[in-house]
């Protein structure tokens, strides 16, 4: 499995809650180091997806692999080599910088040695060394943002999973959150992301994008909008849910 | 696991909130509720109308107001002012001594005295008329030693609170609502809280267990609740001379039962509760109200209609109370309350494995 070229492998995804079916036979690679948007309006099917690629969820049907373990019976392996951020960010505001490193470090049991090296590191990469102290609660938004995802890959892991990480975040603070996820690219972290903001796709290496629980085009940017005969992502979209609706 | 608990700390001693309902609240109720809200008789306004005027009926009067129990309220001169005296409330209970009061001592008769006492408020008249007989047949037991019954036989006797200091019944009740508040009310919104703040998701991506994730939250409030729960006894033993009469052990691991208890319907709210507010009203509603109304510890439940009587059984508090009392006022041992522990621990084991069922079906 450590040969395996790809972080996340699904094929046939199937969930069913009742008679609703979540997710209809979803079938996509994500490549190591890959940056994948995964696309799609509220209510397609996005967030159930993701909590079965971080084991939160069992899947109906379909044969899914997440850094190389299967979703059905190896769920601890794989929450231990992914990291994880939603749109609430999910630091303790009560809680300084530091005391938010060392708590999320903890429970991924790096060590008090390895926790603060790199609480080191990354304070000194975002400028913000001596904040280390301030509790969240004092911290601007783009701040708190950057921070969590710092938080989401402390323990290195193998694939990071962003829930809309930049949700109610300005144009500026979210060009800077990108580059951040562009260096962890670099670094081989496999990111996957889900968002709403459509020129957001176009940042990504390839996307995918869900109406109604199937997955209806999958591609890089550039071949996506020459199927759709698009300008830009968002004409993409538009005319596939033009099409669902 | 020791990186959340130290975190679970912090989030209790950085909010401010948090610390008062925690330490400021057992203190505050157990001297509330021992020094004002008593039932004690102690400086009641009485007044005193005499129609004979002789050394007797003064003796007695003087004798009243020497127990400590009444001070002299206004006077009142005359019999059809009694109502209005109570209407006014300068006056609490009247007592009226009948004319030839001393003489009729001397033939045998005996001489009526009347124990009028504003009824607005039962319990206190109902303690004050009892007082003042008390005191009355011991001025006639005086009178006449060894000459059989007394003119009037009151002699009211308390057992296990030969003083009826009130203190001594609110205490095992404090303990019962602050264990409750502290240990289900508490949890729940820190639970909730996690949720409403989206760092549940991240717990729940983590390696971490949702068993370790619910141990690790509760188990400071494990600790504080203990130390409550020993500052409360402390308190009341030395602010209050309550003593424990039975095994001090034995009570603190009854406490450690019912903090469990406690704990894992605190767990069980925060699952069906998704915002700290809605934690806050559950656990109000669901737990505190039922605690104080339901449990025997402020209305008997003997009194109560056969309906709340029934539902008072499946109430946690009342078997704790009664737990309670036993080893304080009535020193006895487990061999006396094996069953109210029994349907504790019967409790415990089905709200943890209630709670703990509901805390997985929310993950899968």
């Amino acid at each position: 499995m450590q040969t395996s070229e790809y972080a996340i492998e699904a094929h046939g995804l199937v969930k069913k809650f009742g008679n609703f079916v979540a997710n209809d036979h979803l079938t996509f690679d994500v490549k190591k180091g890959e940056i994948f948007g995964f696309l799609g309006a509220n209510g397609a099917g996005k967030t159930t997806a993701m909590k079965i690629l971080c084991g939160l969820l069992l899947p109906t049907s379909g044969k899914i692999k997440v850094a190389g373990f299967d979703v059905y019976t190896q769920t601890n392996l794989i929450k231990k080599h992914i990291g994880y951020m939603s749109q609430k960010f999910s630091l303790y505001e009560d809680l300084s910088i530091e005391e938010n490193f060392r708590f999320y470090g903890g429970i991924y049991g790096l060590s008090r040695k390895q926790i603060a090296e790199r609480t080191s590191t990354m304070l000194k990469k975002l400028d913000i060394e001596p904040l280390r102290k301030s509790l969240i609660s004092s911290l601007p938004l783009g701040i708190r943002q950057k921070l969590a995802f710092s938080v989401a890959i402390i323990h290195s892991p193998g694939i990071v999973f962003l829930d809309e990480p930049t949700g109610g975040v300005d144009p500026i603070t979210r060009r800077q959150f990108w580059e951040m996820i562009y260096e962890a690219s670099e670094q081989g972290i496999t990111v996957f992301v889900t968002t709403h903001y459509m020129d957001e796709a176009e940042y990504c290496n390839r996307v995918s994008i869900m109406v109604d629980g199937r997955i209806e085009a999958l591609g890089t940017p550039g071949e996506l909008k020459k199927k759709f005969d698009a300008t830009d992502m968002n004409q993409v979209f538009l005319k596939l849910a033009r099409k669902a609706g | 696991m020791k990186r959340f608990v130290i975190k679970e700390f912090l989030h209790i001693f950085r909010d401010i909130r948090s610390m008062v309902i925690l330490f400021g609240m057992p203190i505050a109720q157990v001297l509330l509720f021992g020094f004002a809200i008593t039932n004690e008789v102690k400086d009641v306004r009485i007044s005193v109308i005499d129609q004979s005027n002789d050394q007797h009926s003064l003796a007695l009067t003087q004798k009243l107001y020497a127990s400590g129990y009444f001070i002299d309220g206004e006077d009142i001169p005359s019999v059809t002012l009694i109502e209005e005296g109570f209407r006014k409330g300068v006056t609490k209970m009247v007592v009226v001594i009948g004319p030839g009061f001393a003489s009729k001592l001397a033939t045998g008769e005996k001489p009526p005295v009347q124990l009028i006492a504003d009824a607005s408020d039962p319990n206190t008249a109902s303690l004050i008329t009892t007082y003042a007989s008390g005191i009355i047949s011991d001025y006639s037991r005086g009178l006449m030693p060894g000459k059989g019954l007394p003119v009037i036989s009151a002699e009211p006797r308390m057992l296990y609170n030969p003083s009826l200091k009130s203190v001594y019944m609110f205490v095992p009740g404090i303990i019962t609502i602050l264990l409750m508040l502290v240990s289900a009310m508490m949890t729940s919104i820190s639970i909730a809280r996690e949720k409403e703040l989206g760092t549940m998701e991240v717990l729940l991506v983590s390696p971490l267990k949702p068993v370790e994730i619910v141990a690790g939250k509760v188990m400071p409030y494990v600790v504080l609740s203990f130390i409550n729960a020993v500052t409360i006894l402390v308190l009341s033993y030395f602010v209050f001379d309550m003593p424990v009469n039975g095994s001090v052990l034995l009570l603190l691991a009854e406490s450690v039962l019912f903090i469990l208890l406690a704990l894992s319907l605190g767990i069980l709210i925060s699952t069906i509760s998704n915002s700290q507010q809605t934690a806050m009203m559950l656990s109000m509603f669901a737990l505190m109200l039922p605690t104080i109304l339901l449990s025997g510890f402020i209305f008997p439940i003997e009194n109560m209609p056969d309906v709340l009587q029934w539902i008072s059984l499946i109430m946690p508090p009342r078997w704790f109370i009664v737990i309670v009392k036993s080893i304080m006022l009535k020193g006895t041992g487990i061999a006396f309350f094996w069953k109210e522990t029994l349907i504790l621990v019967a409790m415990t084991v089905v709200f943890l494995a209630a709670s703990v069922k509901k805390f997985n079906i929310r993950l899968a």
